[in-house]
């Protein structure tokens, strides 16, 4: 036995060595979760030698572990504070991948079809004010529907979340009543509800709980078929999520230089209005020149080839304008 | 043990007295029914809602990304076969020397005070053990890696294993000992060739014991060896591993991960039970006084 | 070696050695008797320096324990000196867990800590004892190892796996049959009330509860098997019936052991994370009802450790990981303290 058992330590000690991996690892947002395994997926199947691990952890993990070093690099939906930056031993560039939504996902027995919501709605929702599912706020701008006399029950996310950041962010500047009180973060102090793990914990407490509520990106109530609101925008129109209207969102934004921008609330008349960008959070001097090579090459292969793949898991792929801001910046900034 | 209880003569024993005597039995067994409810009901959900899912494709596959359905958990299988293997290495040498030291010099103060700190290291809860591996081997290092996984769990193997070691060497009797020193064997040879090697069935119970427990443990894990959708066999890279997948996929919303995390949940119960029954057989006799 | 000795578990008797002769006739030492005839061939008596080396080896592993835990007290301290700083005692009254502000209290995990445990062991406590009474003393011989073995399994399965099954079979039950159950009956407590997520502090209670049993249960089991046989016998010789032999024979005797591993079993409900994260609801507030979702001291830093912004947030996580520490050592130690008064010094105490 003993000797099979060495047979078998030297197999792996040298399948491991002939595979020469590299491998680099990411940790952070769950709202791009379904789209960054996919191009990471893509990519290995493109250079068999490189296995870029990527752990949705949420956006506070990214930002975090990336600032500690223990990832090569970070993904967040919120992005970083002007204090975070300064405080951060890693010097970071915020790279935009791609466009999505958050949207309202509901569990309503009885209820198939859209429901509309105005801003007040959520708001009043998520701040616990408006606590069952007939409420006249809810109700009058659905005619035709039949709500139950039921409780509301509201589901946030428990973990550091870039995707509570771009909801938060949307509440703040539709009601004043959220900004005094809760105000935007990536974790916040709930009114009321109960916690997921990761947009895929909030997803499946929404799945089990009739009556439930919470807020996540697109593609989760889509793959997971939940049900989602349509929500009012900034010029009275609802709005359902959708590629269309995300990138209504980000037309005519102006983008900073250093990508840090929110379009959540924006003026267009299509436009959806919990829409955002998300963010790779790229070292611009990695410790590992090797590594920072192929994490470049992967970001231009992300501008290019990747943003090809993004409609058909419900995500708007970049401005073409962005693109090009974003090759300037990486190639300028990010070494080596 | 006390079973030959018997009621005396009828009439010295009063309604009330023989209703409690009833009443007593009847809930101790009903508490012995209850307890056992839950066991089949976990057992049988396991069986139930993850025999299905555990195919070849299940056993030899990476994950795919969310809302593909297919793949499988084979990375997490390995992972967490790394993992362990890292655990015993740290864990194997320092629970059985420190239970050699137990038994064989420590019958003193400090000994006690090594038992107590043992004891301690036992009670200290899995998240705690997490947070001290990362502060000390996942920042310094900067990764996270299945070493420090291995770390966090071989450090959660000691307790248990020093314990086992040191009772099962005090149960070989001291004549043995003075029979090998009296015929000249230094105190290490009769330690390890004669005393450690009558007590070797226990010793190797009680390291599959530990074996069995660690395998099982997720709060350690999510900040030491983190999770990977990749294979991977290198120590100082983040690692699958089957509990921390079983936990992932609960969490989700999507059907085919819930079906996979039974069928993951199923595999990691099979180890585990493989492991205790072993340990059953082997103690055989000590079940009878009703030992754990 | 103290022959009365309780035997445990792990305990395999030892054949008896009565003779030297034996010694090297034994089949396991046969390899010994050749190992015998080399030694006392190759001049034993300079075997001083392999066991001095051999005694370190062995002393330094020992000591190992202690260096682990000691190292592990020291980084919990230290990671969490910037919160003892900011804060300072009133951390443990703190209500308030906003990350956003920057104020960090721990009373909402404090709280859902205790009370989580509590209800485990309200539930678990008469549940253990009735099985350990069962399986000593009226179980016949021939399912007594089967019982215990299914009750042992039951300490074996991981926690992520009854999370899992709590999450997908206890949760929907306890919405669907037993909270609507419990709210039209004891609704008044004001124990019962509010929304019904089948999620909650119950949920996390009763699943803390079963995985609770099989260590109280062990140690019960433990205690009163080394109750001394003639105890039973004086009272029966006194017309007990058999309940009443238990109870004043067995049970008071033991109870100080009983004690001591109702108080293992909480410590290990104090540091249980995983099971508890997936049903528990995540929610850090102080609310009366059990229906409602809570949050503990493992629980929040399971969820929230590797995404702390902000080093006073990760500081403020790592100090409720030293209360933890501290907690449970001290629980832990009593138990012990109690278990050990009953059974003698060296008997095993399975956690």
């Amino acid at each position: 036995m003993i000797r099979s058992l060495r047979v078998l330590l030297c197999l792996a000690v040298l399948a491991s060595c002939a595979l020469a991996q590299t491998n680099l690892n990411g940790a952070g947002a769950t709202f791009p979760y379904p789209i960054y395994s996919k191009w990471f997926n893509e990519y290995h199947n493109e250079h068999s030698n490189i296995e870029i691990n990527y752990q949705s952890i949420g956006s506070g993990g990214g930002i975090r572990q990336v600032q500690a070093g223990t990832v090569d690099f970070g993904a967040s939906d919120g992005p970083m504070t002007d204090e975070q930056m300064a405080q951060s031993k890693v010097k970071v560039l915020h790279v935009p991948t791609v466009l999505g939504s958050v949207v309202p996902a509901y569990n309503i027995p009885g209820v198939s079809g859209d429901v509309k919501f105005t801003a007040e709605a959520l708001a009043g929702i998520f701040l616990g004010k408006i606590s069952k599912w007939n409420d006249k706020a809810i109700a009058s701008v659905n005619p035709g529907v039949k709500f139950p006399d039921q409780n509301i029950t509201v589901v946030h996310r428990s973990d550091g979340s870039g995707t509570t950041y771009i909801f938060t962010d949307y509440l703040s500047k539709v009601s004043q009543d959220w900004q005094g009180t809760v105000g935007k973060g990536t974790s916040v102090k709930w009114p009321v509800g109960l916690g997921g793990k990761g947009n895929e914990g909030v997803a499946g407490s929404i799945r089990q709980l009739p009556g439930s509520i919470g807020y996540i990106e697109l593609i989760y109530a889509l793959q997971n078929k939940i049900p989602f609101g349509i929500v009012q925008n900034s010029s009275k129109n609802f709005i359902k999520a959708s590629l269309q209207s995300t990138t209504a969102a980000a037309v005519g934004v102006k983008m900073p230089a250093d990508f840090r921008v929110s379009i959540t609330n924006p003026p267009g008349k299509d436009a959806y209005p919990i829409a955002s960008f998300t963010w790779l959070l790229i070292p611009t001097n990695p410790a590992d020149a090797n590594k920072g090579k192929i994490l470049k090459d992967f970001l231009f292969w992300m501008l290019d080839k990747g943003q090809t793949m993004t409609e058909a898991l419900s995500y708007a792929p970049l401005p073409k304008q962005v693109v090009d801001m974003e090759k300037a910046a990486v190639t300028k900034q990010v070494k080596p | 043990m006390a079973n030959s209880a018997s009621t005396p003569a009828p009439q010295a024993v009063s309604l009330g007295r023989r209703f409690a005597n009833q009443g007593a039995t009847a809930f101790a067994v009903s508490a012995a029914i209850l307890v056992l409810v839950p066991l089949l009901a976990i057992f049988g959900y396991l069986v139930i809602k993850g025999i299905g899912s555990v195919n070849l494709a299940f056993l030899t596959q990476t994950p795919k990304p969310p809302g593909e359905v297919g793949g499988g958990m084979a990375n997490a299988i390995v992972g967490t076969g790394l993992i362990l293997a890292v655990a015993s290495l740290i864990g194997l040498p320092l629970g059985i020397g420190s239970g050699i030291y137990l038994a064989e010099y420590g019958r003193n103060r400090f000994g006690d005070l090594i038992r107590f700190t043992a004891d301690v290291l036992n009670g200290v809860p899995s998240i705690v053990i997490g947070i001290a591996a990362y502060s000390l081997v996942v920042v310094p290092q900067k990764h996270f890696s299945a070493f420090s996984g291995g770390i966090a769990l071989g450090i959660m193997m000691i307790p248990t294993i020093a314990r086992a070691t040191e009772e099962m060497l005090l149960m070989v009797p001291n004549v043995v000992r003075e029979a090998a020193y009296g015929l000249g064997i230094p105190k290490w040879r009769t330690t390890l060739s004669i005393s450690l090697r009558t007590a070797s069935a226990g010793v190797i119970t009680g390291c599959m014991l530990a074996f069995a427990r660690v395998a099982g443990e997720t709060a350690p894990l999510l900040f030491t060896a983190f999770g990977n959708q990749f294979w991977n066999l290198k120590l100082n890279q983040p690692t699958a591993a089957l509990s921390l997948q079983v936990f992932t996929y609960a969490i989700s919303p999507y059907d085919d991960w819930h079906k996979q995390a039974w069928a993951g949940a199923l595999i990691l119960i099979f180890l585990i039970v493989v492991a205790v029954a072993a340990v059953r057989i082997v103690t055989s006799r000590g079940m009878l006084k009703g030992g754990a | 070696m103290n022959p009365s000795e309780p035997l445990g578990q792990l305990q395999k008797p030892v054949v008896a050695v009565p003779s030297l002769a034996q010694v090297g006739r034994e089949p396991k030492t046969g390899v010994g008797s050749a190992i015998l005839r080399k030694i006392r061939d190759t001049h034993p008596r300079s075997s001083r320096v392999p066991d001095a080396v051999f005694g370190v080896i062995i002393l330094l592993s020992a000591i190992s324990v202690f260096a682990i835990v000691v190292l592990v007290a020291w980084e919990l301290i230290d990671k969490s000196r910037m919160s003892l700083h900011q804060f300072g005692i009133g951390f443990f009254y703190g209500h308030d867990w906003d990350p956003v502000n920057g104020a960090f209290g721990a009373v909402p995990f404090i709280y859902g800590t205790l009370v989580s445990s509590f209800l485990a062991l309200l539930l678990a406590v008469p549940a253990s004892i009735g099985v350990a009474v069962f399986v000593t003393e009226m179980c016949p011989l021939r399912l007594r190892a089967i019982i215990s073995f299914l009750v042992e399994l039951l300490a074996a399965i991981p926690s992520v796996i009854y999370g899992l099954w709590g999450i997908f079979v206890l949760a929907p039950l306890l919405r669907e049959y037993v909270e609507p159950f419990l709210a039209r009956t004891l609704g008044w407590t004001g124990f019962f009330t509010g929304p019904m997520y089948g999620l909650g502090m119950l949920a996390a209670g009763i699943i803390m509860a079963i995985m609770v049993v099989p260590v109280i249960a062990s140690i019960t089991r433990e205690v009163m098997t080394a109750v001394p046989q003639n105890q039973r016998e004086a009272v029966l010789a006194l017309g007990a019936t058999r309940w009443e032999m238990i109870r004043m024979g067995v049970l008071r005797n033991a109870r100080i052991g009983i004690v001591g591993g109702i108080i293992l079993g909480l410590g290990r409900a104090l540091g249980e994370t995983m099971a508890v994260t997936m049903v528990i609801g995540n929610r850090p507030e102080v609310a009366r009802s059990l229906f409602a979702p809570g949050y503990t001291m493992a629980s929040v830093i399971a969820n929230e450790f590797t995404e702390a912004t902000g080093d006073l947030y990760l500081s403020a996580l790592v100090e409720i990981g030293l209360a933890l520490f501290i907690v449970t050592l001290v629980v832990n130690a009593l138990a012990r303290l109690l278990v050990w008064s009953i059974t003698g010094g060296t008997a095993r105490v399975r956690g």
